[in-house]
C-alpha cells in the first residue's frame, strides 16, 4: 500500500495553505492553486507521498479551509487503470 | 487482401470492410434489425459474456480504449464484496459532446436495437456475476440507462417501445456541452442534474451513481458487445489486427469533396487509406487532426489507427474523430481556434482548468495573429506543462497534448510567426 495526497479541485480555491505546510512537496502555481514538485500526469492530483511527508500531508489535510485534501491509501495503480474515462489522456 | 497465419488480416492498408455495426441499413426498425441479425435474447447472453468479451479482446469506442472486459469485471466485482450487494447500474454513453463527432449519432440513429441489445446483454453479465436473479427489476437486477442529447432521445425511446423490456430501460438528456460525456459527469447528470464530472478520489466502479457500482460505456461499444455475444469473439477478430481486433466508426470530415461522413474501418487501418476511402487525396491535406479536440494532430501519411503502437507509426483513434486540413488554412489559428473553444469548455470547477486554458488560448492568439515575440512559444510550452494532470477530469491533459502535437507538426509555422515572417494561407506547412 501506498499512501497518496489527494487534491479535489472541485473544492480547492488555491489560497496556497498547504503548500505553506508542505513546501517538499507542494509549490504553487500562476494562480496560487498548488501544484505538486517533480511530478507530472495525474500524479499531480493524487501525489504520492514519502513517508516523511505524512505527518505534515494529515496535518494539511485537517487545516485545509475547504476540505478539498484527502490522505488515500491504497496499491499502486496500474498504468492507464486509474479512471477509465472517456476523454483520452495522451 | 493478405492473411497471416492466425487468419488475420495484415495488410491494413485495404479499407473494405463489410458493415458489421449499420449492416441492417438505415433506420432500422425491430423487425428489420431481427432479420438482419437473427432472433436473440439478449437477457439470456449474460452467463459467460465478460469471458467472450476479454477472447475478443474489445476496447472502448468512447476515447480510452480501456479493455471492455475489464471495465465491466471491476465494476461487477464491487457489487458483489458487501453483504447487501448493491445492484450495479449500467449507462450507455451517446453524449458526443466533441463537435468534430458524429457517429455515435449516425449509430443510434440507424442502429439503436444493437445498442440496447448491447446494454441488455452486459447488464445481465453484471447482474449475473452478483449472484442476483432475473426477478429483480431489469437484467438480472442490474439498472439501465441511456444517456444520449436531445436529437438522437427520439429515436431511443422508438426503439424502446418496438422490443420487449425495452421500457426497463430509464432515458436521461445530456447537455450539449463538451464536458457532458465524461463518465463522472454523465452520473452526475442523472443523479443531479449537471453534467460536470466530480472529483474522482472513489471509482465509478465502486460508488457511482446512488452509491451503485457503475459501468458507463459508449454506446459503439455497446453495440460491438451485442455483435461479439451473438457472433463470438473469433468471429469479431476476423476483422482488424492481432493487437486492435475487429472494427470501428470513425466520423471523418475535411475539405471539400468530403462532407462529413461515417466508416467503419478495421482496427489498425492505414489513416491514409481512411482519407481515401472518404475521398480526399492525402497528398492535397496539411495535416490531420485524430482522436478530436484532446487528440493529436498528424501528417496525412503514414500512421496506423490503433490504439496502442510507435508513436511515429501509429496513432490513437480516441473517440474515433478524423478531421483533415487543406492546403489553404492555417493548422495555428485552426488549433487556436480549438484551444478556444475548449477553454471555453472548461467546467469551470478547478483552478488550473479554469485559469490555466485561458491562459494558453491567450498566448496561442497572440502568436496565430501574428505577435512576434519568441519567448510566446515557451510560454506556451511552460503553460501546458503547469496545467496538464490537474483537474478533476482529463480536459487539461487532453487539450494539451493537442496543443503540443500542433507545436510538432506545425513547427515551421510556428517559428516563422515568432520571428515576424506573415506565412499566408497554409503557413509554410503548406
Ligand atoms: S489549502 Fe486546500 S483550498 Fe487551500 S490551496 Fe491547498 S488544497 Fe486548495
Ligand atoms: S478539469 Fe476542467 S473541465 Fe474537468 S472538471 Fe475541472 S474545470 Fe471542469
Amino acid at each position: 500500500m501506498k499512501t497518496y495526497l489527494h487534491i479535489d479541485w472541485t473544492s480547492c480555491d488555491g489560497r496556497g495553505l498547504c503548500s505553506e505546510l508542505l513546501p517538499a512537496v507542494l509549490d504553487r502555481d500562476d494562480w496560487g492553486y498548488p501544484v505538486a514538485r517533480g511530478k507530472v500526469g495525474r500524479d499531480r492530483t493524487d501525489v504520492p507521498l514519502r513517508d516523511a511527508d505524512r505527518d505534515a500531508a494529515q496535518e494539511a489535510v485537517f487545516l485545509c479551509p475547504r476540505l478539498a485534501l484527502s490522505l488515500v491509501e491504497r496499491a499502486a495503480p496500474e498504468a492507464g487503470q486509474r479512471t477509465p474515462g472517456r476523454t483520452p489522456g495522451r | 487482401m493478405n492473411q497471416s497465419r492466425s487468419g488475420y488480416p495484415v495488410n491494413q492498408d485495404s479499407i473494405r470492410q463489410e458493415p458489421r455495426l449499420l449492416a441492417a441499413g438505415p433506420d432500422a426498425g425491430w423487425a428489420r434489425h431481427l432479420d438482419t441479425f437473427g432472433q436473440w435474447e439478449p437477457q439470456a447472453a449474460g452467463p459467460g459474456l465478460l469471458e467472450v468479451l476479454a477472447e475478443s479482446g474489445l476496447t472502448g469506442r468512447g476515447g480510452a480504449a480501456f479493455e471492455t472486459w475489464r471495465k465491466a469485471t471491476a465494476t461487477a466485482g464491487t457489487g458483489r464484496k458487501g453483504l447487501f450487494a448493491a445492484r450495479p447500474v449500467v449507462i450507455a454513453n451517446g453524449a458526443e459532446g466533441e463537435p468534430l463527432s458524429f457517429k455515435d449519432r449516425t449509430l443510434l440513429a440507424h442502429a439503436p436495437h444493437l445498442v440496447i441489445d448491447g446494454l441488455t446483454a452486459l447488464a445481465a453479465a453484471l447482474g449475473q456475476t452478483g449472484g442476483r436473479t432475473s426477478s429483480q427489476a431489469g437484467a438480472g437486477g442490474t439498472s439501465m440507462y441511456v444517456y444520449a442529447p436531445a436529437a438522437s432521445l427520439a429515436r431511443v425511446k422508438q426503439a424502446l417501445g418496438e422490443r420487449p423490456g425495452g421500457r426497463k430501460i430509464r432515458v436521461v438528456q445530456a447537455p450539449e456541452t463538451f464536458i457532458s460525456g465524461e463518465s463522472s459527469a454523465v452520473v452526475n447528470m442523472i443523479e443531479n442534474g449537471t453534467a460536470l464530472p466530480t472529483d474522482q478520489r472513489r471509482r465509478l466502479s465502486e460508488s457511482g451513481l446512488n452509491g451503485r457500482p457503475t459501468l458507463v460505456v459508449n454506446v459503439e461499444t455497446l453495440a460491438q458487445v451485442a455483435l461479439i455475444a451473438r457472433y463470438g469473439a473469433q468471429w469479431f477478430r476476423q476483422a482488424g489486427t492481432a493487437t486492435d481486433p475487429g472494427t470501428r466508426l470513425v466520423s471523418v470530415s475535411g475539405p471539400a469533396p468530403t462532407r462529413d461522413v461515417v466508416l467503419e474501418v478495421p482496427g489498425g487501418v492505414q489513416l491514409s487509406a481512411v482519407l481515401k476511402e472518404a475521398g480526399m487525396d492525402p497528398g492535397s491535406l496539411s495535416a490531420v487532426l485524430v482522436g478530436g479536440y484532446h487528440g493529436r494532430w498528424v501528417r496525412p501519411a503514414d500512421h496506423a489507427l490503433t490504439p496502442a503502437g510507435a508513436p511515429g507509426r501509429a496513432v490513437r483513434p480516441g473517440a474515433g474523430v478524423i478531421h483533415a486540413l487543406d492546403l489553404q488554412t492555417c493548422g495555428i489559428q485552426e488549433t487556436a481556434r480549438i484551444l478556444n473553444y475548449l477553454a471555453g469548455q472548461s467546467a469551470r470547477q478547478c483552478g488550473p482548468c479554469m485559469f490555466g486554458l485561458p491562459a494558453m488560448a491567450s498566448v496561442l492568439n497572440r502568436i496565430a495573429g501574428g505577435e512576434t515575440n519568441p519567448r510566446l512559444g515557451s510560454e506556451l510550452d511552460r503553460l501546458g506543462r503547469l496545467v496538464s494532470g490537474r483537474g478533476a477530469c482529463r480536459h487539461p491533459e487532453g487539450t494539451t497534448g493537442m496543443v503540443s502535437s500542433a507545436l510538432d507538426v506545425f513547427a515551421a509555422d510556428f517559428r516563422a510567426h515568432l520571428s515576424g515572417y506573415c506565412t499566408g494561407p497554409g503557413g509554410v506547412a503548406a
